[in-house]
């Protein structure tokens, strides 16, 4: 039924709807200061989750080729150089540094994808974790632009042969693409069987750190006190705040510049935070149509 | 240095990382900024080729500042020796050691041995003095040779006698200053200097450090030399043998160190015991002589030797037939992959058998191969997938170019599928000598197989239909031993049964060895690897072991897998202790004496004979390990030490010394002798040379190109170009240029270049990034090239394959190729097409012969090929 | 290379999107204009029945049930899975107007169709009114909740029009109406028609550029590229429209007919030139960065303590 986006911080349905099935809220915390862009988490997300190939398509844009997140990349690395040290130490006029960062759905705390689903398909797990339901998805799309962060998007590659399109009248209804929305689903299977996500697991630095999200936001902050003290460039957490516009991240991240530049966005905001002033705004323009309908009569009924 | 961990070894870059949270710092020195750059406290900058003059600045300021742990140098190495009096050094001799005989292109290292040592004369006389062996007739390690005492005969313990080793160190080093540094390797001074401060200040008793390398230094034609230059810093240093410390091979392969620890090289048989050669060992009773050292573990040579033969050939090898050794085939030739390849090309290479490899890609001069696989009347492929070596024949530029036309080519291919390594039980070989055991987890597909399948089933074959042969040359087949279990429906056999095997047991008992020292020499054990005996002590699959270590009691871990020798973690670590047996630190204690237990012990296996007292000194007569002295840790060297000065072994000299690389856009700021004297040179039509600084015709390829791995695809491509999720992290070959060079060149960022050498043409799209910047050297400006060499013709991704560039050029030692630096020329736009391809390779190559051969020559033809 | 600056001091990643472009096709700006079409001429045809102008009446019941019946269609062809369109009235969710809105098409296209049946064949008409009542009551919120559902996302073109967006889509859903009426009814009859088309496209076109101007740099969609084609066509064919309908057509059938037509097709080039406009503004990244970096740099000027290290 309805699920308002609850404004005491707490993700909405969750644990409450739950009831003793409730878990612990888990998440991510990728830390991009050890992150050394080798992309198994990418290979490792759709090695288990059976992600399709995503395009062959050389960017020349540093060594990123995958570009974005979307229906068929669920982990992403951004690759940015830069001409600037690493370390704020003193004059350094040839610095170089590479920053690399691995992307992902932030699982929201207050998730507009979430919210404006109108088939119900994506829910909040019992794990706090945000997924779609893709026996249920009819690719209606309003997820997409509803995402701040550009997360989701439709799969148009062909169907799977098991899979026909439905025939109703003898008529083809159904596209030949698959047509639903995908994203990450914090290994939801992995997490029901006991285990952290094939991303986490795979990466070999531990820059994308998987647990309990307290515990994980904890943990940020420490390193971000020890980051600052050992006088990192720009070091700084994105996603950590629960007072922030989306309710704070499920999967948050420690960065070493601003969001923009690795293409996320500065102050993102949840659109239904607004719900109730979108509603207020359609039920008097609902009036002022009858108003102005009525208006038009108003000269004589010719 | 000569690396890139982060890329090419993520997950065991994360102890690095590990380091550097805890304070460490992590130097990457190399031509790029790569991944681990990225991750490194400091990135310096140098030209790719010029790493002996890097270290040797190093070692230069060790001694200049006199840093170096004295007790250690003292006592561990061989700096107190002296050396031969006719000895000259490449200051005399501008470039040139002593011994150099340009009519044989070798040198004769006589006047290298230690002083009062004669050079052995025939074979069987037991006198004192080294063999003359170097290079792989050395038998990897210092032995072969004969020292009474296990002690050379003259040494200056204060390191003053103007010929110990110690003098002619510094005296070797002395203009590799800072300055000079700069200058050579395109760094700053400053970033050098504090460079060597810091690994000054991270060595000693209480602190250690270590250097990673990869084929940053070995694919150079002075590629050992570039080990050896670390080696000698490290020594100088204390550093190894040591926790923390030593200098770290970050392998290419899995299981590239099992490729020779069992062999697949065609020089050495199991353990590395050399394969009997025609002319250097005569009889058995020679072929010992040669190979058993009167010092150090070498001595049991006959052992293992027996025990190898009993593994072999079963109870058909026995004393009174000197265990088949006249039956054995014997190397009458160098057979290494290139010069095969050369003979290949000269048609007198019948049949090739190729496995896991790609040498159509992989190898460098990569179209000589392909034009040397058309050449032979049959060849086997077994792969994965359909490589570009199994290809060639339809599919290659040569095809395209019209060089090669697919009905003239008379090679017949057998392509037989291979399973991955998750489709068979076996074990890797790592960098730290770890075995580790793998189990299969599905079953091969089609008609899949395993090599352990391949080989056993081959040669089971071949017995069979040899069973009944009455000629002599089939006798060794008929005499091999060759049963292992199968199982499963295509009849897979036990790997474990193999690794048993390699172990070794009691013949008569059937008990599984538990060590190398229980292996006899009368026939009455049986062992494949004499190394490895002891992986499967006590019946267990000691390789299999998976206890994770934290729940083990050190950070040591031994009960992870299993290491070769004994599982010991650290070699030599008996140099973890001062002279006297106590660890130099408490912090850095490992191993150490325990006079009251009157044994060995510590965190690893000490590698050191357990019993052996510190101050042990061996009687005149001592043989094998009893002639090693208690304080010497080296105890695979003749003299327990280990050698700053290398007086037999290798090729191209004692020291390392900076020479340039073959194809170089600079000349030797330092020596009248450019490159490598020794290094091996095989110009030819399908082989020929860019002419290089100096020459007229060099302007027109003047830009360095290094060659590198990504980490999202595999060496030549064959297992990651056919995978999809692999081939869109990197779907193009690609150059990195910097934005001058390509400016200077007219490229545009994401268009196309096509790059060129004498030997071919490709393209590859444009990437400008500030992380290959141009390099200032000897006052002059000059450009590197960055190029991935994955790509070829087959696959899901496809592309320029960068080893159509480089030439055949090899490091004497190893014969392995030098790819990491090389001249080319670059130039915008996609490449030609066809034939306009070998015309314009060509017309190119005319042009530089031309203007060669109209100016005086730099490097007169005698000089050019010394 | 690494980072592109914009015009501004905005950085971004080599350029690219933040947002996703919606995945809606074209049959959804259609859908915008037989909804807004649809539900204003159930409301309308309710208040032509009171005001006793049966044959506006009844042709615009017989419009609202036509394009409630083609409603459905559009938006079941842009499903990704068609098959599974039932599964829109799975749950009915208020945070939702997609949701909401499903709903809403689905009983004003019952009871429009159900009303213009009956009063065609002229049966049951006290269910035939019943129907006309219930039609104009989801009509009303029909012609609207499609601004709220485009307003209820990300993009920043939409979001930050919230709130003149519903005013803009319910102008044009009477001009529709009216429009459209005035082409089904004979002049003397379709006063009404009239009136609501003029005054539906005037209000509208005002909307518009005060919706523009107060959009400012986020509004700039709508003078570039599609959006900004569509919108001149927009307000060429509605004022085109409008003043043939106001000047020949309360005279001439076939100018009536004329400006109808012309007014409509004005009205589907509004909704085309909403729809381009959500796509420029998700394609180019400084619609989401700048103003929410300035939201973000305000909130710190006014509050200093937020500290370094945190976003």
């Amino acid at each position: 039924m309805s699920t308002m986006a609850d404004p005491t911080g707490a993700p909405a349905a969750w644990p409450d709807t739950y009831g003793d099935e409730a878990k612990e809220r888990m998440g991510f915390f990728t830390d991009t200061s050890i992150c050394i862009g080798c992309k198994a988490c990418e290979v490792a997300c759709k090695e288990w989750n059976l992600v399709p190939e995503d395009g062959m398509v050389w960017t020349g844009e540093s060594y990123d080729n995958t570009s974005t997140l979307g229906a068929n990349s669920w982990r992403h690395v951004a690759f940015v150089e830069q001409n600037e040290p690493l370390h704020v130490d003193g004059d350094q006029p040839d610095a170089l540094r590479w920053l690399m960062s691995s992307d992902v759905c932030k699982h929201c705390t207050h998730a507009a994808c979430l919210d404006v689903c109108p088939t119900g398909s994506l829910f909040r797990t019992e794990y706090g974790t945000v997924v779609v339901q893709e026996d249920i998805c009819n690719g209606c799309g309003y997820c997409v632009p509803a995402c701040p962060f550009g997360v989701l998007d439709k799969r148009h590659i062909p169907r799977h042969s098991g899979d026909p399109p439905a025939e109703i009248l003898g008529l083809q209804l159904g596209k030949k693409e698959d047509g639903r929305v995908w994203k990450c689903t914090l290994c939801y299977d992995r997490l029901k069987g006991g285990h952290e996500p094939a991303c986490a697991k795979a990466c070999p630095t531990d820059s994308i750190q998987f647990g309990p999200l307290d515990e994980l936001r904890e943990r940020a902050g420490q390193r971000l006190e020890k980051l600052q003290a050992e006088n990192w460039n720009g070091a700084r957490l994105y996603g950590h705040d629960p007072n922030d516009g989306v309710g704070g991240f499920g999967a948050f991240f420690l960065l070493l510049d601003e969001p923009e530049v690795y293409g996320l966005p500065p102050d993102p905001v949840v659109t239904t935070s607004h719900l109730a002033e979108m509603w207020k705004t359609a039920a008097l323009a609902t009036g002022a149509l009858v108003v102005g309908v009525v208006a038009g009569f108003l000269g004589g009924s010719r | 240095m000569g690396s890139n961990m982060a890329e090419n070894h993520p997950v065991g870059f994360q102890w690095v990382l590990e380091a550097r949270e805890r304070g460490a710092r992590v130097f990457h020195v190399d031509p790029r900024f790569t991944r681990t750059s990225a991750m490194a406290t400091d990135w310096i900058r140098i030209r790719a080729g010029s790493d002996i003059a890097f270290l040797g600045g190093v070692v230069s300021y060790i001694l200049e500042h006199d840093r170096w742990f004295d007790e250690y140098v003292e006592h561990y190495t061989n700096a107190p020796v002296i050396i031969n009096e006719d000895f000259v050094d490449t200051e005399e001799l501008d470039g040139l050691f002593s011994g150099w005989d340009p009519e044989a292109g070798e040198y004769d290292v006589g006047t290298w041995q230690y002083a009062g040592m004669e050079v052995h004369g025939a074979a069987g006389q037991r006198e004192e003095g080294f063999k003359p062996t170097k290079g792989e007739g050395s038998g990897h390690g210092g032995h072969g040779g004969g020292l009474k005492h296990g002690e050379p005969p003259e040494e200056d313990p204060t390191l003053e006698h103007p010929r110990c080793v110690f003098q002619l160190l510094k005296r070797h080093y002395a203009r590799y200053t800072p300055e000079f540094v700069a200058e050579t390797c395109g760094c700053s001074k400053e970033q050098f200097l504090d460079y060597c401060e810091a690994i000054c200040e991270a060595s000693g008793r209480e602190r250690t450090g270590a250097f990673c390398y990869a084929v940053g230094w070995t694919q150079h034609t002075v590629g050992v030399q570039y080990i050896r230059t670390a080696a000698i810093v490290q020594q100088l240093l204390g550093n190894m043998g040591r926790p923390g410390g030593g200098i770290v091979a970050l392998r290419g392969h899995a299981s590239i160190q099992g490729s020779t620890d069992i062999p697949t090289l065609y020089n050495i048989l199991p353990g590395y015991l050399p394969m009997p050669h025609t002319e250097a060992y005569g009889d058995f009773e020679s072929y010992m002589d040669a190979n058993t050292s009167p010092t150090g573990w070498w001595g049991n040579f006959k052992a293992y030797w027996v025990s190898l033969m009993k593994a072999y050939f079963g109870e058909h090898a026995t004393a009174e037939n000197d265990w088949l050794f006249e039956k054995l085939p014997r190397i009458d030739d160098d057979n290494s992959a290139y010069w095969t390849t050369l003979q290949m090309l000269d048609g007198k290479v019948k049949g090739y058998l190729i496995a896991g490899e790609n040498p159509a890609v992989g190898n460098t001069n990569a179209k000589a191969h392909r034009l040397a696989l058309a050449n032979l009347d049959w060849l086997v492929v077994r792969d994965l997938v359909e490589i570009e070596s199994a290809a060639f024949w339809y599919d290659s530029p040569e095809i395209e170019s019209g060089e090669l036309k697919t009905e003239e080519i008379g090679t017949e291919i057998f392509f037989m599928p291979a399973a991955a390594h998750t489709e068979k039980d076996g074990s890797f070989t790592n960098t730290q000598r770890l075995l580790q055991w793998h189990w299969q987890a599905a079953e091969p597909k089609d008609d899949c197989r395993s090599e352990l399948w391949f080989y056993f089933h081959l040669g089971r074959l071949i017995k069979q239909k040899l069973a009944d042969s009455e000629e002599p040359r089939d006798e060794l087949i008929k005499a091999l031993r060759w049963e292992y279990p199968t199982h499963s429906q295509i009849q897979e056999p036990s790997a474990e049964a193999v690794l048993q095997e390699v172990n070794g047991w009691e013949i008569e008992s059937g008990e599984f060895l538990s060590g190398y020292p229980k292996l006899k020499d009368d026939g009455s054990t049986l062992c494949g690897c004499w190394i490895y005996c002891g992986c499967f002590q006590d019946g267990i699959n000691q390789t299999a072991r998976k206890k994770p270590h934290w729940e083990q009691e050190t950070y040591v871990a031994p009960e992870w897998a299993w290491a070769w020798p004994a599982n010991r973690r650290i070699l030599y670590n008996r140099a973890s202790a001062d002279p006297d047996g106590k660890p130099w630190s408490e912090r850095k204690k490992f191993v150490w004496w325990d006079a009251a237990e009157s044994k060995w012990t510590g965190l690893d296996v000490p590698d050191f004979e357990q019993d052996k007292p510190p101050d042990y000194r061996p009687p005149d007569d001592a043989k094998a390990q009893d002639a090693i002295a208690g304080d010497h840790p080296f105890i695979m060297q003749a003299d327990g030490r280990s050698w700053l000065f290398v007086p037999q072994g290798l090729e191209d000299g004692p020291f390392p010394t900076h020479y340039e690389p073959h194809e170089s856009p600079f000349g030797n700021p330092l020596y009248r002798q450019r490159a490598n004297p020794r290094r091996q040179q095989f110009e030819r039509p399908e082989n020929p040379y860019n002419p290089v600084d100096g020459e007229p015709g060099s302007e027109l390829y003047p830009y360095v190109a290094t060659t590198y791995r990504l980490t999202e695809h595999h060496t030549a491509g064959g297992m990651t170009r056919s995978i999809p999720y692999l081939s869109e992290l990197q779907p193009a070959m690609f150059c990195e240029v910097s934005p001058e060079l390509a400016a200077e060149a007219g490229l545009v960022h994401g268009g196309w270049a096509t790059i060129y050498s004498t030997r071919s043409a490709i393209e590859a799209r444009v990437l400008v990034t500030d992380r290959i910047p141009p390099i200032e050297v000897q006052g002059r400006r000059t450009h590197q090239v960055g190029l991935p060499y994955h790509w070829g013709t087959r696959g899901l991704t496809t592309g320029g394959s960068a080893n159509d560039l480089s030439p055949i050029v090899l490091d004497p030692n190893v014969h392995i190729q030098e790819v990491k630096a090389f001249s080319v020329g670059i130039r915008a736009g996609r490449r030609p097409r066809g034939k306009a391809l070998t015309e314009f390779v060509d017309g190119l190559r005319a042009q530089a012969r031309e203007r060669r051969e109209q100016a005086e020559r730099v490097e007169p033809e005698s000089e050019r090929s010394t | 290379m690494s980072t592109t600056d914009v015009g501004t001091n905005m950085r971004s990643y080599y350029g690219r999107p933040v947002l996703k472009e919606p995945v809606w096709q074209p049959e959804i700006p259609f859908y915008f204009f037989t909804g807004g079409l649809g539900g204003a001429s159930s409301v309308l045809s309710l208040v032509a029945r009171w005001t006793g102008n049966d044959l506006l009446a009844q042709r615009s019941i017989q419009i609202a049930s036509a394009a409630d019946a083609v409603s459905p269609l559009l938006l079941i062809s842009d499903l990704g899975r068609p098959e599974r369109f039932l599964n829109m009235l799975r749950v009915f969710k208020v945070t939702s107007p997609m949701s909401v809105g499903s709903w809403i098409l689905a009983y004003s296209s019952a009871a429009s169709s159900m009303s213009a049946f009956l009063n065609t064949i002229g049966r049951l008409r006290h269910v035939a009114e019943l129907a006309r009542t219930a039609s104009a009551v989801s009509g009303a919120p029909l012609a609207i909740y499609t601004a709220t559902l485009i307003s209820d996302t990300a993009i920043p073109v939409w979001h930050e029009a919230r709130k003149e967006l519903p005013f803009l889509f319910g102008s044009s859903a009477i001009a529709s109406a009216g429009a459209a009426a005035a082409i089904a009814v004979p002049p003397p009859q379709a006063g009404p028609a009239r009136r609501l088309a003029v005054g539906g496209v005037l209000a509208e076109n005002v909307l518009f550029k005060l919706m523009e101007k107060r959009l400012g740099m986020v509004g700039e969609p709508y003078s570039k590229g599609e959006a900004g084609r569509f919108k001149k066509i927009a307000a060429g064919c509605t004022l085109g429209g409008a003043a043939l309908l106001a000047g020949p057509g309360r005279r001439s059938r076939l100018a009536a007919a004329a400006g109808g037509a012309l007014t409509l097709a004005g009205e589907v080039a509004v909704r085309w030139s909403v729809f381009k406009a959500g796509f420029q503004s998700a394609r180019d990244p400084k619609y989401t960065v700048e103003p929410q970096r300035e939201r973000q740099s305000a909130r710190s000027r006014t509050a200093p303590g937020t500290g370094a290290g945190s976003v």
